[in-house]
């Protein structure tokens, strides 16, 4: 079969391991864009200058002799801290007023933290070694399977489902689905809304640096490494619509392998496959495929 | 959009003084080449017609697009491609260039408005994305290099435009008519409804006015008036490339139309020309002025949301 294609197996499962890899990212930040909007009802534009700032958190602790198992907790704490900064000093300065002055806001806030960034770091990439412990990889017969790979794409994916538990299945989760349909009313049964939001905001921006510290070892750690990838994200939220948590899961993973594929069939288009199948959604489903019409 | 800051004094004598706070710009921008470089002038004036037809989306439909940026850069390379490769004179050039980012305009808006608010925004910035990519890879375009040394030839096969001042004045023209057509839209009876739409969507739809085909027909406008700002700064800069197609250029737009006032008629120029007097003056700085630039966008969704024009225009309770 592979003979017929004129595809050696190694080059499709190589590029469809990286392409789960690019989903398992796109689940993470469209996750956190999602829950974001639910509680916010903003979009986040500086989510892809957080996940940047996520994977430098990871390389600052690491010139300061703290690795990757601790980055990988302290650094979403760090990053969304700053979060619930931003959140409290800015964001909630903006509730009542129409939502593009969120998405205005946040749009300046990436612009100075990669303007700073980029002063200070250039363009290129800093280099972030992969942890002893997953070094090298596994032979499958088919193909050559890296650990540090494999550990992003089961980390992920525990990650997405814990995320989907926390909010569909707890207590807390119901408090928030509920001040997400009508906060007056939640408050009324004295639940403090405003640390709700606050917490919200903090735990999405965690979620993207989370993935800024696995995306670290993979791609080189650079001030625009987060830029052009959240648009490809908005496309995906687009896609899947932010309605629901596990949709934007699947559609994450489900567009990374496309792109994947994309790259092993016709690799001219793989930059742009996603926001081609975006238009297609729009055209068939506009309101995303997962998502309620808004 | 109840909550958007935008001045809705009715002025009785509104025409009045609106006609006279446009002498006063033309009268400005007709010296105003004795005293500045003119260069810098055109490529402002651009970026003026750029943000003003910008506005007409964001200000008066209410509909952020975060990807204007694919109709100024195609644009330019429509008409450098033509005037270069073609070497069709500057004015066919020009009008092609507008009909095609008019064209490209309606595909993209008849995908975009199927969803509203800030997925609007989502969609044209991806789509606007995906226009990079195609001028990127295209080979028309020259990728990284784009088109250089466009030749600037004869308007109408009269006015030489490779000299300097005849070149500002026949841009100056062009922006003066365009601005002229841009309040007439606006103070027409579809500008009315395109407010109504801005206000108050479902009412609109309430009062049988198919909301859908309004604000695609003012997102064709912008687009095709925004490609008019890129095909004639292409002409000016003799060059097109892949910085005016990039979403950090849809970005900029944004934020001159914030500066100066949106849902203003005058507010788009004078934001335009504070944004790139700014970027000239601090182009030694490097890359802090994209961090200027970001805490100009924060310190303006604080507290100063009506903008310069804006905020003068409710102060003396004029519309402007």
């Amino acid at each position: 079969m592979f003979e017929l294609l004129g595809i050696s197996p190694q080059a499709l499962f190589g590029q469809l391991l990286l392409g789960l890899i690019n989903g398992a990212f796109y689940a993470l930040l469209s996750l956190g864009l999602a829950v974001i909007f639910g509680m916010l009802n903003i979009v986040n534009f500086a989510h892809g200058a957080l996940y940047m700032m996520g994977a430098f958190c990871a390389w600052f602790l690491l010139q300061y002799g703290v690795g990757y198992w601790p980055a990988l907790i302290l650094a979403p704490i760090i990053i969304g801290l700053f979060g619930v900064i931003i959140e409290r000093t800015m964001l909630n300065k903006l509730a009542g007023l129409d939502h593009l002055y969120g998405l205005l806001l946040t749009f300046g806030v990436a612009l100075i933290v990669q303007g700073v960034f980029q002063n200070y770091f250039g363009s290129s990439g800093l280099p972030y070694a992969i942890p002893d412990l997953l070094k090298g990889g596994q032979n499958l017969g088919f193909m050559y399977l890296p650990n540090y790979r494999a550990w992003v794409i089961v980390f992920s994916l525990i990650i997405c489902v814990a995320t989907w538990f926390l909010i569909e299945k707890t207590k807390l989760g119901a408090y928030l689905r509920a001040a997400t349909e009508n906060p007056t009313l939640v408050r009324a049964f004295g639940v403090n809304v405003p640390l709700m939001i606050t917490l919200t905001y903090g735990f999405g921006v965690a979620l993207a640096a989370l993935a800024g510290v696995l995306a670290a070892p993979i791609n080189q750690v650079r001030p625009l490494m987060g830029a052009d990838f959240i648009i490809v994200v908005f496309a995906v939220v687009v896609i899947g619509g932010m309605g629901s948590i596990m949709g934007s899961i699947v559609t994450g993973f489900t567009l990374g392998l496309i792109e994947g594929l994309t790259k092993v069939f016709y690799p001219e288009a793989s930059n742009t496959v996603v926001f081609v199948i975006m238009a297609i959604v729009l055209m068939i489903k506009p309101a995303g495929l997962f998502g309620r019409n808004v | 959009m109840a909550a958007v800051a935008i001045s809705n004094v009715p002025a009785k004598d509104a025409p009045r003084h609106e006609m006279i706070a446009f002498a006063i710009m033309a009268a400005i921008l007709l010296v105003a080449p004795l005293v500045v470089y003119p260069f810098f002038l055109m490529q402002a004036l651009c970026f003026a017609l750029f943000a003003c037809a910008f506005n007409l989306l964001l200000g008066y439909v209410g509909l952020l697009s975060f990807g204007h940026a694919m109709f100024l850069g195609s644009a330019g390379y429509f008409s450098a491609h033509i005037a270069k490769v073609w070497g069709w004179p500057p004015e066919l050039a020009i009008i092609t260039a507008v009909i095609g980012a008019g064209a490209i305009g309606l595909l993209v808006g008849a995908l975009a408005i199927r969803r509203q608010g800030i997925y609007f925004a989502m969609i044209t910035l991806a789509l606007s994305q995906m226009i990079y990519f195609f001028c990127l890879q295209a080979p028309f375009t020259h990728g990284e290099d784009g088109i250089q040394a466009v030749p600037q030839g004869k308007m109408f096969g009269v006015f030489n435009l490779s000299n300097q001042m005849t070149l500002y004045f026949t841009v100056l023209a062009i922006f003066l008519l365009a601005f002229l057509l841009i309040r007439r839209i606006i103070n027409s009876p579809f500008g009315e409804i395109l407010k109504s739409i801005r206000e108050n969507e479902p009412r609109a739809i309430s009062l049988g006015y198919k909301v859908d085909h309004y604000k695609l027909a003012a997102f064709v406008m912008s687009a095709a008036l925004v490609g008019l700002a890129g095909a004639v700064k292409a002409i000016v800069a003799q060059n097109a490339s892949l910085t005016d197609v990039h979403w950090t250029m849809s970005g900029e737009v944004v934020l001159m139309t914030l500066v100066g006032g949106m849902g203003t008629i005058f507010g788009p120029v004078v934001g335009a020309f504070i944004i790139i007097a700014m970027q000239n003056y601090l182009a030694q700085f490097g890359q802090w002025v994209l961090v200027i630039q970001g805490v100009i966008f924060v310190i303006c969704v604080m507290a100063f949301r009506r903008g310069i024009i804006g905020e003068i225009a409710h102060r003396f309770r004029l519309s402007l």
